[in-house]
């Protein structure tokens, strides 16, 4: 169990808690009086991702992320120093309400930032939608968050997870495949995903063949993967991420499937693993709001820095983590830091609907520079779109929102 | 599907299923041998595996990191029963249970501390990262192949071992009258202390060998551990032949479903256990 799940203190929170307020003092006593008290309280940021289990290192890649676009600007949000907190969720959607409840009634956060597992996600939308926190979600593409269950204090600087995979169905049609098998965890992800392949491709005149459910968080394919051998499609579609997606792509070499039936999926299949798998990731293509491919002044830039301080490569997680603190970093100073929770929105539910934001935040995602850094593209944006960023059918980008909420 | 692929999905089955058996063949043998309920079997699964990992990344070989690893978890298991298991012979299940129960959890925090918490790969040994190609689109791994190879020796090894080896007959009197066993002269403690050794060694194995197809992950041992003791409780308590045969039913129940019944493929393991014991209450294999 980790120190975190523990209610209450623990000696290491108790001496973590009293340092701070030791090593205030003395820098209390060491600086002119009034400035002290000038401060303004700090801006209490909750955490919450999973740092364990198969989405570990989505967890981190966006806690760096976040991180980085805190550090660019001092340390600093809106003037106000950062107090941290983090929960570790496991991407285990049992323990989602009560994980969350830590940081709302507990640790009296003013902003919930979380997390990547959908199942997740719908546990914490409960509780924050009662609490009113405000609540920017990374990476965890369940639709309803921003649809049915949403309310004004959600944001997601992501996608939802029908988005992912709908803009499949355009690239498979040009590659000329008439039908294909959907292979994915059986969870709220992998079901929306699907869902969103289905519609994109059917639409385009495919067929889905047949949907293999694999139970989250397994890896033991074979069984699937022979069923795919014995069905033959033109196209494997498939939703894992993480570690499971590196399985996966090996599983899919060795099973002798690669070359001979085309691999696609959401961009999740292959980010932040093409290291891990080596050439089994070869020509598997996929669509998403991110690539590392992305030629644009701003993604350049963000890639140089999180390199400089991670010594490590960003992914789209990364990417996520960033936009998210840039997108909070934007209210503040709008507001002059004023605290006002307050954004209109659209309750939709389903295509183009989706609240991202968008015109106050010069975002790293986008598929392109000219469409003013848009995540969500519009729909008819054609091959270019489809293969390079996110495709809605809708025309969200028009729908979008400004943003006033801190 | 055509024939060819019902022959491979037999083979998926049986291959998943004799690596059930490795698993949990050590479970079977503690708790029918010695008595004990061994609730920390899969925490076993778990250090076999994580050891697999961390001595391959250091030696670069599984093959040498199994051989290290091996005497390891021999010697964890005799210092288990040394210092822990011996004192419980005589009591309740339930000590068995809380001091099991207990063990999880400091395997948990061990693993936690020494190795983390980070989802990890164990590269497939060079000699065996290969396929066989059984149809026009789909090979086989060799290295499934060879997991089931070892999986059958050690089945093999194991029966002669209990029932045509002196050793073999000096455990069976051991597990049918104790008292008995130690008054006519044999050191039944340490019959013991090799016994639950062995019940050890095997579960760790089966981490070791299955480390590069799972991947190695924090609870890994949990669902291990659960589907052991299906395995064990279909099969008969006790009974190795009834874990051969519940194992093999359970791979190709789980390979089958899978393909045929995806929406409730999470389940059918569990239908077919409440089925058996309907049907016998005392396992497939089990002494009523």
């Amino acid at each position: 169990m980790k120190k975190n799940d523990q209610a209450g203190y623990d000696r290491r929170e108790f001496l973590r808690g009293t340092t701070a307020i030791a090593g205030a003092a003395v820098a209390g006593a060491l600086l002119p009086i009034g400035t002290a008290f000038a401060q303004q309280a700090k801006l209490k940021v909750g955490l919450m991702l999973p740092y364990t289990g198969t989405y570990a290192q989505l967890g981190v890649a966006i806690t760096n992320g976040f991180k980085l676009a805190v550090e660019e600007r001092g340390g600093k949000l809106g003037g106000r120093e950062i107090e941290w907190f983090t929960v570790d969720d496991e991407s285990n959607p049992a323990k989602a309400p009560e994980n969350v409840s830590k940081l709302v009634q507990r640790d009296k956060v003013d902003v919930v930032i979380g997390t990547v597992h959908s199942g997740v996600v719908m546990g914490m939308a409960k509780v924050l939608k009662e609490s009113g926190t405000l609540w920017i979600n990374p990476n965890g593409g369940a639709g309803a968050m921003t649809g049915a269950a949403c309310a004004p204090n959600f944001f997601r600087t992501s996608f939802s997870n029908w988005q992912t995979t709908h803009a499949l169905g355009k690239v498979l049609k040009a590659k000329g495949h008439k039908n294909a098998v959907f292979i994915t965890w059986k969870y709220a992800a992998g079901e929306e995903m699907m869902e969103g392949f289905k519609e994109g491709f059917e639409k385009e005149g495919g067929k889905l063949t047949k949907e293999l459910f694999v139970p989250f968080p397994q890896v033991e394919f074979q069984a699937l993967l022979t069923e795919i051998a014995s069905i033959k499609p033109d196209a494997v579609v498939a939703f894992f991420a993480g570690g499971g997606a590196a399985k996966f792509l090996k599983d899919y070499q060795a099973a002798g499937l690669k070359g001979k039936i085309p691999l696609y999926g959401s961009g999740f299949l292959t980010d932040g693993v093409l290291d891990a798998v080596g050439d089994a990731g070869e020509g598997v293509e996929t669509t998403l709001h991110y690539a590392d491919g992305l030629d644009t002044k701003k993604d350049k830039a963000f890639r140089l820095a999180y390199a400089k301080t991670f010594k490590l490569q960003p992914d789209v997680y990364a990417v996520q983590g960033y936009d998210a603190g840039q997108l909070l970093a934007a209210g503040p100073r709008r507001r002059q830091g004023q605290h006002r929770r307050q954004a209109r929105h659209d309750q939709g539910h389903g295509s183009g609907q989706d609240r991202q934001p968008a015109r106050a935040v010069d975002l790293v995602q986008g598929a392109q520079p000219g469409a003013g850094h848009v995540p969500a593209q519009g729909g008819g944006q054609g091959e270019q779109g489809a293969r390079r960023g996110l495709e809605g059918p809708g025309g969200s980008g028009a729908r979008l929102q400004d943003l006033a909420f801190l | 599907m055509d024939f060819a692929f019902f022959l491979i999905q037999l083979l998926n089955g049986l291959q998943y299923g004799l690596l059930l058996f490795l698993v949990a063949s050590g479970l079977t043998l503690i708790f029918g041998i010695m008595g004990i309920i061994n609730l920390a079997h899969g925490s076993f699964y778990m250090v076999g595996a994580y050891l697999a990992w961390s001595l391959s990344s250091l030696t670069g070989s599984l093959t040498v990191a199994i051989l290290l690893a091996i005497p390891l978890t021999v010697i964890l298991g005799m210092g288990l029963e040394r210092l822990l298991f011996r004192h419980l012979y005589q009591r309740d299940h339930l000590y068995q249970v809380l001091l099991t129960y207990g063990l999880i959890l400091v395997f948990e925090e061990l693993r936690s501390l020494i190795w983390g918490d980070d989802v990890h790969g164990v590269a497939v040994p060079a000699l065996l990262n290969a396929s066989i190609p059984l149809t026009e689109n789909l090979s086989y791994p060799v290295y499934r192949l060879a997991i089931s190879g070892v999986c059958l020796l050690l089945a093999a090894a194991l029966y002669l071992l209990i029932q045509k080896t002196r050793l073999g007959m000096m455990i069976r009197a051991g597990a049918s009258n104790r008292d008995m066993v130690q008054s006519l002269g044999i050191d039944i403690k340490l019959i013991y202390t090799l016994v639950f050794a062995l019940g050890i060694a095997l579960a760790a194995f089966a981490g070791m060998i299955n480390a590069p197809l799972s991947s190695v992950f924090r609870n890994l041992g949990s669902h291990v551990l659960i589907i052991c003791f299906v395995v064990v409780v279909i099969g008969g308590i006790g009974s190795v032949k009834g874990a051969m045969a519940a194992s093999l039913l359970i791979g190709l129940a789980e390979t089958f479903g899978q393909v045929l019944v995806p929406e409730v493929a999470g389940m059918i393991v569990y239908v077919l256990m409440a089925v058996v014991l309907v049907w016998r209450p005392q396992g497939l294999f089990g002494k009523a």
